[in-house]
């Protein structure tokens, strides 16, 4: 093979081809961060420009933190969050058990109809949504938003678990079951370590679209009390003005909780990820 | 103690019938092995008396309890399995004692019991050690360690030395064939290899297609096979089978051992060529293509100068000649 002659022309190529994708994705992310620490006339001034001396000003987030109940909208996106991967995890992994372990009557039909749930976006059904937390007087609580998102996040979790379930060799749970593990057990100490890289991809893509979901926080949940922080930050979003510091910084701030969750899986996801692809 | 008992164990996986009908007896302290070829039901068999295949019809019985429906934990039971099936994120020490832990058993007790495992099966430099960091040899020998500190009425193998290198094979063997001596436990052992089979069984149950094909010690199925099939399966190489009535003989089919064939340059009774000869040393393997009993392997101990294109005469043993009629049965003679 003549690897040795192309690998340093080709690893290049895949390198700047990655690099320009990175400062893509980067540069939103860069602009609001670098802009959250601007004073106004600098943000429309020169948009581009880094903080200097002059132009370096903290007025959006003492805005921010003065205005509104920012600790609050925190506090609430996170219990939404974490409490919506929890209970995405919980049910997704016991029903892709389920589906990859039992061989029951309609086992496939069940397994197609959770996974349409991927293809059918659930804001079609808002408005039955929103009939129902009225009806059962759920609306303006996390409760509302934390059914929506487990219900929103379960299809996925039940595609890519079962698949990864189905790898757990039968062997394993059977030596298992003489060992006299119930399923329960065999479930909860066998098969959920060794599929938890799985349940690491699974948990950050449940994690990002809720933590940024301002839909169903603002039809389900728009009381003061239970404000999450991307619906907290339209705060500043006027119809004639926009405090643009303010917005900035709320949006910077809101980058950091998401952040610390994307570290502590991100191990684990890496190897989720590319453990199909090295087999 | 650990008697087990078959009464008509039939199978089905939907339409199709995968055991059918079997009825065996193992006594206690009997080395037992089910042998056949790939799909005859013989894991099956085994995963049922396991019970971890529910049996569509018939009885399991361990010790004369009917477990039929019985749980695997609650079988008197242990099993190794051709994966070794380890849990990947216990230590050594743990994968063997989980199982007692699970039923109660006093920490006292299972420290006893695993130390007794482990000094049988000299595991005792890995017992920290995760399965991932052992060979395949020393991951069996867990294996067989934890199915040793349940103290089973009925120990079950399923192919447990289908995954390991030869050396390491013969070496498993053995000792699980000294294990067996020392603890004169009841074992039942699947395999398709003929060799373990021969090797370490007191019987041996010789399945295919889902129905006990006999049941024999390794010496009787050697020198009494009740059909064709038996025949053919053991033994290595494999039986001549020649039309009777080519060579003037009664009966349908007659069968000669490889090794029951005898060779001379210069007279005997099936005149033919060498198409091929296999030097091994303690054994020759002569293959010859024969005027009138088609193509003969001939089995030769010891060293032997005869080369491809020899002309050579081969002539059966009289006493060691098997007869079958048209259905496949051994006739008597």
């Amino acid at each position: 093979m003549s690897k040795a002659r192309h690998s340093t022309l080709r690893t290049s190529l895949v390198h700047v081809a990655l690099i320009a994708y990175t400062l893509v994705a980067l540069f939103p992310v860069f602009l609001t961060i670098v802009n959250s620490f601007k004073s106004k006339q600098a943000i429309f001034g020169q948009p581009l420009r880094l903080p200097g001396p002059s132009t370096f000003s903290l007025i959006g987030y003492e805005t921010v933190l003065k205005q509104g109940d920012f600790i609050t909208y925190f506090e609430n996106s996170t219990i939404v969050t974490v409490v919506s991967i929890f209970l995405v995890l919980l049910f997704g992994a016991m029903a892709a058990f389920a589906l990859s372990e039992y061989r029951f009557r309609g086992n496939t039909l069940m397994g197609l109809y959770l996974a349409i749930g991927i293809m059918i976006p659930i804001r079609l059904g808002t408005v039955a949504l929103l009939q129902g937390m009225v009806a059962s007087g759920l609306v303006n609580t996390l409760t509302a938003l934390v059914l929506v998102y487990t219900a929103q996040g379960l299809p996925l979790a039940v595609f890519i678990l079962s698949e990864f379930m189905r790898t757990v060799s039968d062997d394993l749970k059977n030596a298992g079951r003489i060992d006299g593990l119930s399923e329960y057990a065999i479930f909860f100490r066998l098969v959920l370590p060794l599929v938890r890289p799985s349940m690491a991809t699974v948990a950050v893509f449940t994690m990002i679209p809720i933590w940024n979901d301002l839909w169903f926080p603002l039809i389900l949940a728009p009381s003061e009390a239970t404000k999450t922080v991307t619906l907290g930050a339209q705060l500043f979003i006027g119809q004639f003005v926009t405090n643009w510091n303010a917005v900035l910084a709320a949006l910077s701030l809101a980058i950091f909780p998401v952040l610390i969750l994307y570290v502590i899986f991100s191990r684990q996801l890496i190897r989720g990820i590319t453990s199909g692809a090295v087999k | 103690m650990g008697s087990l008992e078959l009464r008509n164990i039939r199978k089905s996986f939907g339409a199709q019938e995968v055991l059918k009908g079997i009825d065996l007896q193992v006594k206690d302290g009997e080395f037992v092995i089910f042998v056949g070829p790939s799909g005859c039901g013989k894991s099956t068999l085994l995963r049922s008396i396991a019970g971890l295949e529910d049996v569509t019809s018939g009885t399991v019985l361990i010790n004369g309890d009917d477990v039929t429906v019985a749980p695997p934990a609650k079988r008197g039971i242990a099993m190794v399995f051709q994966t070794y099936a380890l849990y990947p994120h216990l230590s050594v020490r743990d994968n063997m004692s989980l199982g007692l832990k699970q039923a109660g058993t006093p920490a006292a007790e299972i420290d006893v019991r695993v130390a007794k495992a482990t000094d049988m099966l000299s595991l005792e430099p890995y017992l920290k050690r995760r399965p991932a960091e052992l060979s395949g040899g020393q991951r069996q020998r867990v294996a067989i360690g934890r199915a040793l500190v349940r103290e089973p009425e009925l120990f079950l193998f399923d192919e447990p030395l289908s995954n390991l290198d030869a050396a390491l094979r013969v070496q498993t063997r053995v000792e699980i064939a000294r294990l067996h001596r020392q603890l004169a436990a009841t074992m039942i052992y699947v395999t398709h290899d003929q060799v373990e089979a021969m090797t370490l069984a007191d019987r041996i149950v010789v399945l295919n297609g889902g129905v006990i094909e006999q049941i024999g010690s390794p010496m009787e199925l050697y020198n009494r096979p009740a059909n064709l099939f038996v025949a053919g399966f053991i033994g290595s190489p494999q039986m001549n089978f020649i039309e009777a009535a080519r060579i003037g003989e009664a009966g349908a089919t007659i069968g000669i051992r490889p090794e029951h064939l005898s060779v001379s340059p210069t007279e005997g009774r099936f005149r033919g060529k060498v198409i091929h000869a296999e030097h091994l040393g303690a054994d020759t393997n002569l293959y010859l293509e024969t005027e009138n009993a088609g193509l003969l392997t001939v089995r030769l101990f010891g060293e032997h100068r005869y080369t491809a294109d020899d002309i050579v005469y081969a002539t059966p043993d009289p006493a060691k000649i098997h007869r079958f009629d048209a259905n496949g049965k051994t006739v008597v003679a």
